[in-house]
């Protein structure tokens, strides 16, 4: 007997979206009925992305011309915003399958209706991070020398290089998440053929449901695929922002070459992404009006999923400083002055009241319940969160080992660029596929429907 | 040419219980078609085992043995580079890659098993043409059955009728 069971079971959907009918018309007439429906916010939002992906295509074009020169990358501070991006971009792109298998293993029934937005946020996420450490490689154009392939120069990869695992790691997830999601997708694209009133939808969505026909054969061998799936999920997505945190930890830097690294960046990439996924949620459930199958119930669980998340990070900063402090290294407790009262010490402050003291807020009840508060915190979360990102490859970078080498970082204008035109790039994916595809799994949520009817 | 019934449930469980009741009968229960999973229908039609997981044993652990391979030999056969005087089999430090491509190896395989296991991509098939599929993706619940023989047809509607079937339709098969 599941810990659900046992509660009143009408948690998660609210009573206009409480029959399969329901369902199938909240998630489908925006896609099927589109002239009934105000397009009005998605237009304005639409506009506002591609600007910035404009942007961000001027800036990657800036770059690929004349150099990571126009970064404010300098001999010292050499990873500056391009691999801070990437960390936190990656981070974010793990909270989708964390949300799909993790919450699926843990038979967290209520994230049938946030599941298929947070995947394709992964798979969006993780495509952009693919793009920065490529542009940072300085020279870009030879990416492709990270795979292994009988080449003239006859030199194969050094696979003792973290920069290698990253490759195969984030090639190995996008890949997988691909999947992942496109399974999830079929039965729902079956829905959309079967409801498709006019020719050229319902051959497109007919061609990518692979003839779905919901029978009990194809669900059963569905869910054991699926289970499989979301088991391997588990330890991928763990793995890959491990090796992320290798690319620091591996190294012999004060202030990286810390065991806790693995661990300490899988919680902060959960922690990041699942404030994205909030977001996302509210922006999804004001947009369709979904406000029958994304109740503020959803947000009261995020919030809890957030607020232990902020409570494990702030231990884990704690063990840094102490680490530091009990090794007894001079070279590590002077990083962890410099980060107090050096040149970043504003932004330190920042960090720790967006990523610990604030999410405390999900303490009370009230706050929890609040979408407008729990939306907010979680953008300070993000924001809180690229702090992190950015302070650990300038703090480091800036207070090495050779004092008369230590430099700050001054971001110039294309950093700030690439940033923006990079988040701009993922609300135009974003909104790409709210208007192709079904942003909740509808086959979930019928499926929980019907047990919450049962109960 | 035996007679097949295709009858039309509003609800998993109405059809669930008909399919039982039909099975206990001594109706052969085709198939069911449904909006989502309906537990327990897939022992019903006799969809029990699969070696859908061990293909994906297979196939994960194949890709990540190649990839392993591929390691060893271009860094102990045809490119050995003394790296900071490491071993040239650093096993561990090549543990990552065929860690992350056996998971996606895994996948792929488990993706083209499921592919074979449902006979899927099908694009037709003449399930389609029965007036009122098209609802089984959407909010009712069919269910497939073939009575013993032509004597027990009209027993088997009844029952049907009485578990809660919204309509029945006879298609020849």
């Amino acid at each position: 007997m599941s810990v659900l069971a046992q509660s009143p079971l009408d948690r998660w959907t609210l009573p206009p979206g409480r029959s399969y009918e329901a369902v199938n018309e909240l998630v489908t007439a925006p896609l099927l009925e589109r002239k009934t429906f105000r397009w009005t916010a998605w237009w304005i939002a639409f506009a506002i992305s591609v600007a910035l992906t404009l942007m961000m295509l001027v800036s990657a074009g800036w770059l690929l011309i004349e150099g990571v020169g126009v970064w404010g990358n300098n001999t010292t501070v050499v990873w500056g915003f391009a691999i801070a991006n990437y960390v936190w971009w990656i981070g974010i792109g793990n909270a989708g399958t964390l949300i799909s298998s993790m919450l699926l293993l843990m038979r967290q029934r209520w994230r049938a209706s946030v599941n298929r937005f947070a995947e394709a946020m992964t798979i969006f996420a993780a495509s952009i991070a693919g793009l920065f450490p490529i542009m940072h490689l300085g020279r870009p154009m030879y990416f492709y020398w990270l795979v292994p392939y009988p080449n003239t120069m006859t030199v194969w990869p050094q696979w003792r290089s973290a920069l290698i695992w990253d490759f195969w790691a984030i090639l190995s997830y996008l890949l997988f998440s691909i999947i992942f999601w496109y399974v999830g997708l079929i039965p729902d694209l079956a829905t959309l053929r079967d409801r498709a009133q006019s020719k050229a939808p319902r051959a497109i969505y007919g061609a990518l449901s692979l003839g779905w026909r919901g029978s009990a054969r194809h669900w059963h061998y569905y869910e054991i695929y699926h289970l499989a799936m979301a088991a391997l999920a588990v330890p991928l997505v763990v793995s890959l922002h491990s090796v992320v945190g290798l690319d620091f930890a591996a190294s012999l830097m004060p202030g990286w070459e810390e065991t806790i690294f693995p661990p300490y960046f899988v919680v902060g990439a959960m922690y990041s992404g699942f404030a994205l996924v909030v977001v996302l949620t509210a922006a999804v459930r004001w947009g369709y009006s979904l406000q029958a199958i994304i109740t503020v119930e959803h947000f009261d669980v995020m919030a809890k999923i957030m607020l232990a998340a902020a409570i494990i990070m702030g231990l884990s900063y704690a063990s840094e400083w102490f680490a530091a402090w009990y090794g007894g290294e001079t070279q590590d407790r002077s990083l962890v002055v410099f980060m107090f009262t050096g040149t970043y010490a504003p932004m330190m402050w920042a960090l720790l009241c967006c990523n610990v003291i604030i999410p405390q807020a999900f303490w009370f009840r009230p706050v929890r319940r609040s979408v407008t508060a729990v939306f907010i915190i979680a953008v300070i979360i993000n924001i809180g969160m690229w702090l992190e990102r950015i302070l650990i490859v300038w703090n480091t970078l800036s207070h090495g080992f050779l004092p008369s080498m230590r430099r700050s970082f001054f971001p110039t204008v294309w950093d700030w660029t690439l940033l923006f035109g990079s988040l701009g790039f993922f609300m135009f994916l974003f909104l790409i596929f709210c208007r192709a595809v079904p942003t909740v799994s509808m086959h979930e949520t019928k499926h929980l429907v019907h047990e919450e009817k049962a109960a | 040419m035996s007679t097949v019934l295709i009858a039309e449930f509003t609800d998993a469980d109405a059809l669930y219980g008909a399919a039982r009741e039909g099975r206990s009968a001594g109706d052969r229960i085709l198939d069911a078609f449904s909006p989502f999973p309906v537990d327990g229908m897939a022992e019903l039609i006799g969809a029990t085992t699969t070696r859908l997981r061990l293909v994906m044993a297979i196939g994960g652990l194949a890709i990540a043995a190649l990839m392993l391979g591929t390691e060893y030999f271009s860094a102990m056969l045809d490119y050995p580079i003394n790296s900071g005087g490491r071993p040239l089999n650093s096993w561990p430090a090549f543990m990552l890659p065929p860690f992350a491509v056996g998971i996606l190896g895994a996948a792929v395989a488990g993706f083209i098993a499921l592919m074979w296991e449902t006979g899927l991509p099908r694009l037709h098939h003449p399930l389609f043409a029965i007036e009122g599929f098209e609802q089984a993706s959407q909010s009712r619940f069919l269910l497939a059955l073939a009575p013993l023989d032509e004597s027990t047809v009209a027993r088997a509607r009844a029952r049907l009728r009485e578990g809660g079937a919204v309509t029945i339709r006879e298609v020849a098969r």
